[in-house]
């Protein structure tokens, strides 16, 4: 039964769904309304919503909350998320296991509450320090966002990583017909035995990313990247659009691979075949299967709300096999699909 | 037939790791006073800590507890998440004067003004003890540190911060007091504060914070001794002790 | 003079800071002649006139845990 609803709320009653009963978050546009639903629902659920000073202190609730094994979230958009940074560096030396939404806008500084994917680096390559990866996913439509949720939980516990659902202010702010996931059953859920609950009958246990010895650093961090290197061979998702045929194709993702996908249509008809290649793990990004497709088209457009950030990880997939070019507007200006199309004719002619 | 008994003797709540702290520094017997208290309430199944980025980020393996580190300063956010996911355990945050007083300054402000059901040991020593002995929050007006060096200038870096008494104003304090630990007497007090806190915390009447004035006999540049004798002529001026909220009459 | 109590002292684990010897009252603890592996004069109990009554100001000091106190008592037949 489809429901129409705003993006973050969507996202919200995805998560509770989801078996998410922990929330901690901090008012920020454009994700707001997020924070809001969650304050009104988790009490219908015996959840816990608790909205913090900051966002530093969120990050660290978050921490806490997850030390204890159960499944909890934050929300926030990219200021906030550049104060979250050296708790998600934390938390992920501690190999706590949470999801974090973040609903982009224009930037750097204040910036504005557009809509912008100029978070892309900092959320693929890590805002905060140390040798650490996230797992994050780009959703382009509410459905596939909400449908998200339980995979990103899922995702967070199996290898004990952060999930970041990295969206922006179009997808948070837009509202459209949704068909809510199934409730997961708490039952479902069973304690990890990492979790710190308090030594119970069992020998103490420690989360910690702390270690003044260097060789024992490092055996924690070889660890983490054991662990990434999983990630990255059986995680990766894409989505490939109309490219068997294609004279170019455009890698986007989120919003801007749902407005190719109306340029798409808009080639065709004037009789230029285009396809997209959508990550949908930025991180793990798909380069393999990237790698293949430059193989036999010859232009590749990369297509960003920013000045040019996933167009790197681009260019290391294809290496030249094909010549990449890059067309974006940053600061909450969301391209449209004519000066899209605008790029593509200026490579294809 | 004589009957010898042992009448005191290491906590079960501590883990026997050597500590890490420098000869004659109060941390140890603060720890020591936590742990006794974890075990005459038989609390320890059920408690969890947070140690702080500081000379105490080692405390987490000093106790017999399931136990975290929390970024410099975050403990109590920390903290606060663990008791809004386990309401029915027992979390303490274990912080030093720069982690409280100086970064973490917004978390503890919050903790205590939501009456946060946790408590916290808060270990005033004047100076960042960790990191060399730079300049706290804390240092009284005069005192030399390593980023002081002409002593603290309240025109240059302002005032000592008194955060028990800050704390104390607002509702969500149930239990704060200062203490010391100079001497057998001080230690038993404390101990008596350090319970109540827990106690507060296990009857769920909002925040409890334990301050304990204590020596850094290496950054302050003397010796165990005369660090002592240093706290007791001038912290206590600056830092009076005492119980500054109490909203635990009749309750426990 | 029958003993009252005496102390047991963990002399590895003592830094020498001497913190139970200002605090005993007795004045029966003193720093030992010898070194432990830190490097530490470490503290040890000297009573031959057993004044120690195992009152614990001594253990109440301690920085590093390393006292364990001990009360003797006649068995009252």
């Amino acid at each position: 039964m489809k429901m129409l609803m705003k993006g973050t709320e969507a996202i919200a009653e995805a998560a509770i769904r989801a078996g998410c009963r922990l929330y901690f978050g901090y008012p920020i546009t454009p994700q707001s309304e997020l924070t809001e639903y969650m304050a009104k629902r988790m009490p219908e659920v015996k959840g816990t919503f608790l909205q913090s000073e900051s966002e530093v202190a969120t990050v660290n609730m978050l921490y806490g909350a997850a030390c204890t094994g159960r499944k909890v979230m934050t929300s926030t958009s990219s200021p906030g998320f550049s104060l979250m940074q050296e708790g998600i560096s934390y938390m992920a030396g501690a190999e706590l296991p949470a999801i974090f939404i973040n609903v982009m806008r224009g930037g750097p500084g204040l910036g504005d509450i557009q809509p912008s994917q100029s978070d892309y680096f900092q959320s693929t390559k890590g805002g905060g320090h140390g040798d650490y990866r996230m797992i994050v996913l780009a959703p382009h439509t509410l459905q596939e966002a909400t449908n998200m949720m339980k995979e990103a939980f899922d995702l967070a516990f199996k290898y004990r990583m952060l999930v970041t659902i990295l969206v922006d202010g179009m997808i948070g702010q837009m509202m459209e017909p949704v068909e809510l996931p199934e409730w997961t059953k708490p039952e479902e859920f069973e304690e990890p035995n990492w979790a710190l609950t308090g030594a119970n009958g069992r020998k103490p246990r420690k989360v910690t990313s702390f270690d003044l010895d260097p060789y024992e650093l490092e055996k924690m961090n070889l660890r983490y990247q054991e662990t990434y290197k999983k990630v990255s061979q059986n995680e990766v998702k894409y989505e490939e659009f109309k490219i068997e045929d294609a004279e170019i194709t455009v890698v986007a993702y989120g919003t801007m691979a749902r407005i190719v996908k109306t340029v798409i249509d808009y080639a065709r008809k004037s009789g230029i075949k285009v396809g997209l290649f959508r990550p949908i793990t930025l991180w793990p990004f798909p380069y393999e299967r990237l790698s293949e497709i430059s193989k036999n088209v010859k232009n590749i457009l990369t297509v960003e709300m920013s000045y040019g950030q996933m167009v790197e990880d681009v260019k290391l997939a294809v290496e030249e096999k094909s010549d990449v070019h890059f067309y974006g507007r940053s600061a909450g200006v969301v391209p449209t699909p004519a000066e899209i199309l605008d790029a593509i004719k200026k490579i294809v002619r | 037939m004589a009957i010898d008994k042992i009448v005191a003797q290491m906590p079960k709540s501590l883990s026997k790791i050597e500590f890490s702290y420098c000869p004659g520094c109060h941390h140890g017997i603060v720890h020591r006073i936590v742990a006794e208290v974890i075990d005459e309430l038989g609390i320890a199944s059920k408690t969890i800590m947070v140690a702080p980025v500081g000379c105490s980020v080692f405390a987490y393996n000093f106790f017999d507890l399931d136990g975290t580190v929390a970024a410099h300063g975050r403990a109590p956010a920390v903290a606060t998440g663990m008791k809004r996911a386990l309401p029915d355990r027992v979390i303490f945050t274990y912080q030093g004067d720069g982690d409280l007083a100086s970064i973490g300054t917004a978390e503890i402000v919050h903790a205590a003004n939501r009456g946060e059901n946790i408590t916290t040991i808060f270990i005033n020593n004047a100076v960042y003890g960790m990191t060399g002995g730079q300049m706290a929050p804390t240092t009284l007006l005069g005192q030399k540190t390593t980023t002081s060096p002409y002593g603290r200038d309240a025109k240059a870096n302002g005032y000592p911060i008194r955060m028990s008494e800050m704390l104390a104003t607002l509702d969500g304090s149930a239990y704060i007091e200062r203490t010391m630990v100079t001497t057998p007497q001080n230690v038993i007090k404390t101990k008596a504060a350090v319970k109540k806190a827990f106690q507060v915390q296990l009857k769920g009447l909002g925040f409890s914070m334990i301050e304990v004035l204590s020596t850094c006999p290496t950054n302050w540049g003397m010796t165990p001794i005369e660090s002592m004798k240093w706290l007791e002529d001038n912290m206590t001026k600056t830092f009076p002790l005492g119980v500054f909220v109490d909203r635990t009459k009749g309750l426990i | 003079m029958a003993k009252k109590g005496y102390v047991e002292i963990n002399s590895e684990r003592c830094k020498g800071c001497g913190l139970c010897i200002n605090a005993c009252p007795q004045h029966v603890l003193k720093f030992s002649e010898k070194f432990n592996d830190k490097g530490y004069h470490y503290a040890e109990l000297y009573d031959p006139d057993d004044k120690c009554p195992g009152c614990a100001f001594c253990y109440y000091m301690c920085p590093d845990v390393c006292i364990t106190v001990h009360r003797v008592s006649e068995e009252r037949v």
